[in-house]
């Protein structure tokens, strides 16, 4: 890939008008997804997942239990994909790589002090290698919000591609933390900055600010990678992450991916949902189509 | 990271979603429909009767009365009597409770009401169930707020009603067209006569059960169903105090003409050819969608519809792959189903005046593109259409088309987008896509349009007036302009 790639003024990005962005999302919400196109969806959504546990009391244990589920969502139904990476901090990575050998899924690994971003940019780069040299296929790092909101594109962007040259073959995904944007204008300017550093994905939330994922964000970054797209052709892919946890929100977003980037996007490599709770609703779903009737929430495993 | 070759986006392939039609068993429909006149549902004096058919599957629906001239005589000595005896001397606040009284039920009947204009109309259930029936309904309770308050909305002015109202409505709205001529007029005191168009009288009939059922005095709406004819002779009765028109130019001239010289009051609703402008500093995704929503909301049956489509040259490039790429998105198909984007064409006359405009265009020299969707092989369909280097001098630009046809010319600087706009013989509708406030400004002055939207398009509330300029009609129907169209002072 010797393509040589002008890197726009990102003060001038395009604008975004909220309103109108709404109705749109609004109008995907109205796409009504039933019987065979609804059971192709879900396990679609399951084959999406980045299954994620990211918290301070994480034990190898509890890593351990969430990669068998990773790759046994529900055994009583036979056919199930497995979800498509598990989403751990640094120190679990090891032990999830143990855990999920032999299997597809991925292990991808937060990085570069996550959640807040705020150490040194040496910091963050040895938080990544950490993270890669323990065997992460994948890194979701942050950006400096701070130095975003402050104007300094260039800083956000240098780091970027700093961390994206320490990920060597891991794929990186780029989280903005779009809750602390505040502006969808934000969103598009953080999400083209990021494209053309480098970023093998570009994603919403850390899950741990609200608001988190939501439909007219995820719109305006799928329309950034859009016109990413238009000019490069080369594709990116979206993680939406926080706050997706019901089965009909998650067919929302597949709908509003279909019909924003198309087919192409509609796989795990180029997209993905951040979740913790949303497998078990899939799930539970997908039974009651099978079987026609909806079954308890202590029939569906949590780990 | 992936590198493909070509930089296009596929939207054929992969997931597609199942039918999803709207139930249908719910919904009452007689064989046959009579006139409503007097509070009755009467046979016609000649007891001739016309079909009207589904658009989608070519199937007749019921058939429904043709008024004579005996029977507008009879409608509109009903509204006559009805204008005299109760409901002219009728308190503003008890006429206010009937009307409130109509929008409830109306409510009540949504659904039903909805999936029959879908099936008499072709759109999709997607609009007349979110857009058209609420927003009928709306036009209800908004002008009953106003039954009891007309001197507060003409201070001074001592506002008295006409008499008796004759109105005639267009096909692409049905039930919407007769709310927007029923409401005010009823609040402002006034009796109404109203035809509906020949291919979609099913939803006003539906509405003259409705006001059967809400008790209205008798004689004080009266809808009667017919074609030319009967509206002709609805608009030459001598009794009729005004007549209300939204439908095509040309008719609306032959209704002036007929009108000269008489004491009757008129508004006329008539065509449109919207230009929608699109600046260097839009929003350009949302744009796309306003342009998406203001040429192929309804199948571009839309007098207000944006078929004229204006975009700045250096985006242009940018806007057309963009367009193109969200066409291929549209569902096209049976009405009834909720996920239908573009529904059936409204007649097979229609159809052929669209079919005729595309072989128009293209012996003009215009560039056609379509997407690249299915379209059911049985009823009238048309895929969305844009017609890519026209000028102001093609026909295709100049004439309403009243389809899903767009045509695009770019523009540089801002005098030459308003000229350009302004070149048309028409006057209802324009939309201008920018970031900066003080350009919307600078346009909606300059625009020769009634209604001018800033980014966004086609919307419509009852408090906001509505119609055009130029022969795009006269008169203003929502808001208080609406009520003074059936006042005098």
């Amino acid at each position: 890939m010797n393509k040589i790639i002008n890197i726009p003024d990102f003060t001038q990005t395009v604008t975004v008008d909220q309103v109108g962005v709404e109705e749109r999302c609004a109008r995907f919400a109205t796409r009504s997804i039933k019987k065979e196109a609804k059971v192709q969806g879900l396990k679609m959504v399951l084959n999406m997942i980045d299954l994620t546990t990211l918290e301070g009391k994480d034990t190898e244990g509890k890593v351990k239990q969430m990669c068998y589920k990773a790759t046994h969502l529900h055994d009583v139904l036979p056919g199930l994909p497995t979800t498509a990476a598990v989403c751990v901090y640094p120190s679990m990575v090891k032990t999830a790589k143990e855990a999920l050998k032999g299997s597809h899924v991925k292990v991808a690994s937060v990085a570069t002090a996550f959640p807040s971003g705020q150490s040194s940019t040496e910091i963050k780069v040895a938080d990544t290698r950490y993270a890669v040299d323990n065997g992460a296929d994948e890194i979701d790092m942050v950006i400096s919000r701070g130095e975003f909101l402050k104007g300094n594109y260039n800083f956000v962007f240098d780091e970027i591609a700093l961390i994206k040259e320490t990920c060597g073959k891991a794929r990186l995904k780029v989280i903005f933390e779009t809750g602390e944007l505040s502006t969808l204008d934000n969103v598009r300017k953080a999400s083209e900055i990021a494209m053309y550093a480098g970023a093998d994905f570009i994603k919403t939330s850390t899950g741990k600010i609200s608001p988190a994922a939501t439909m007219p964000v995820t719109l305006v970054m799928l329309e950034a990678i859009r016109d990413f797209y238009y000019k490069t052709g080369i594709m990116v892919g979206m993680k939406p992450a926080g706050g997706i946890s019901n089965a009909k929100t998650a067919l929302h977003y597949l709908v509003m991916l279909k019909e924003t980037l198309g087919a192409s996007w509609l796989n795990n490599h180029w997209y993905r949902f951040g979740a913790s709770s949303l497998a078990n609703d899939v799930l539970m779903q997908i039974m009651k189509e099978t079987t026609g009737v909806y079954q308890g929430v202590d029939y569906f495993s949590k780990d | 990271m992936g590198k493909k070759t070509t930089n296009s986006l596929d939207f054929t392939s992969g997931w597609a979603y199942a039918p999803a039609p709207e139930d249908t068993k719910h919904i009452q429909l007689k064989k046959q429909y009579d006139l409503f006149i007097d509070g009755k549902f009467v046979k016609p004096t000649k007891g001739k009767y016309f079909e009207t058919v589904n658009p989608a599957n070519e199937e007749v629906i019921a058939s429904v009365a043709e008024a004579d001239e005996n029977d507008v005589n009879k409608a509109v000595k009903a509204a006559r009597n009805a204008y005299q005896k109760v409901w002219g001397k009728m308190p503003g606040a008890e006429r206010g409770k009937y009307i409130y009284r109509i929008a409830r039920l109306m409510q009540e009947r949504a659904r039903e009401l909805a999936v029959i204009e879908s099936m008499d109309g072709g759109k999709p259930i997607r609009e007349s169930r979110d857009i058209d029936i609420p927003l009928a309904a709306n036009h209800f309770f908004y002008y009953a707020g106003w039954a009891d308050k007309l001197n507060y909305a003409f201070p001074n002015r001592k506002p008295k009603a006409l008499g008796v109202a004759g109105q005639i409505i267009p096909w692409n709205f049905p039930l919407l067209m007769a709310a927007w001529k029923i409401a005010p007029a009823l609040a402002c005191g006034n009796t109404v006569v109203l035809k509906p168009a020949e291919t979609t009288p099913l939803t006003a009939l539906k509405l003259a059960e409705i006001i059967q059922e809400s008790g209205l005095p008798e004689g004080v709406v009266n809808i009667i169903t017919g074609a030319g004819k009967t509206g002709a002779t609805l608009v030459n009765h001598p009794d009729i105090n005004k007549i209300a028109f939204t439908g095509s130019t040309d008719v609306g001239k032959i209704i002036q003409k007929a009108i000269a010289g008489t004491s009757k009051k008129s508004t006329l609703e008539l065509g449109g050819k919207a230009a929608n402008i699109v600046f260097d500093d839009a929003p350009i995704d949302q744009a796309v969608e306003g342009i998406i929503n203001g040429i192929f909301f309804n199948q571009g049956h839309v007098c207000c519809a944006g078929s004229r489509l204006f975009i700045q040259e250096n985006v242009a490039d940018m806007v057309i792959q963009k367009l193109k790429d969200r066409m291929e998105t549209l569902i096209v198909g049976n009405p009834l189903d909720k996920n239908t984007d573009i529904g059936a064409i409204n007649s097979k006359a229609q159809l052929n005046t669209i079919n005729n405009y595309l072989k128009i265009g293209k012996d003009e020299g215009a560039e056609l593109y379509q997407s690249s969707c299915s379209i059911p092989k049985k009823g009238y369909f048309c895929r969305p259409t844009l017609f890519l280097n026209t000028s102001q001098s093609h026909r295709i630009v100049q004439e309403e088309i009243f389809g899903p046809v767009l045509t695009i010319q770019t523009f540089r600087t801002v005098e030459e987008v308003i000229e350009k706009a302004n070149n048309i013989p028409y006057g209802l509708s324009a939309g201008v896509w920018t970031d900066k406030g003080s350009k919307i400004f600078n346009l909606t002055t300059k625009l020769r349009a009634g209604v001018v939207w800033a980014n966004t398009y086609n919307k419509f509330d009852p408090t906001s007036p509505f119609g055009g300029y130029k022969e795009s009609g006269f008169g203003r129907e929502g808001g208080l302009h609406g009520l003074s169209a059936y006042l005098e002072f």
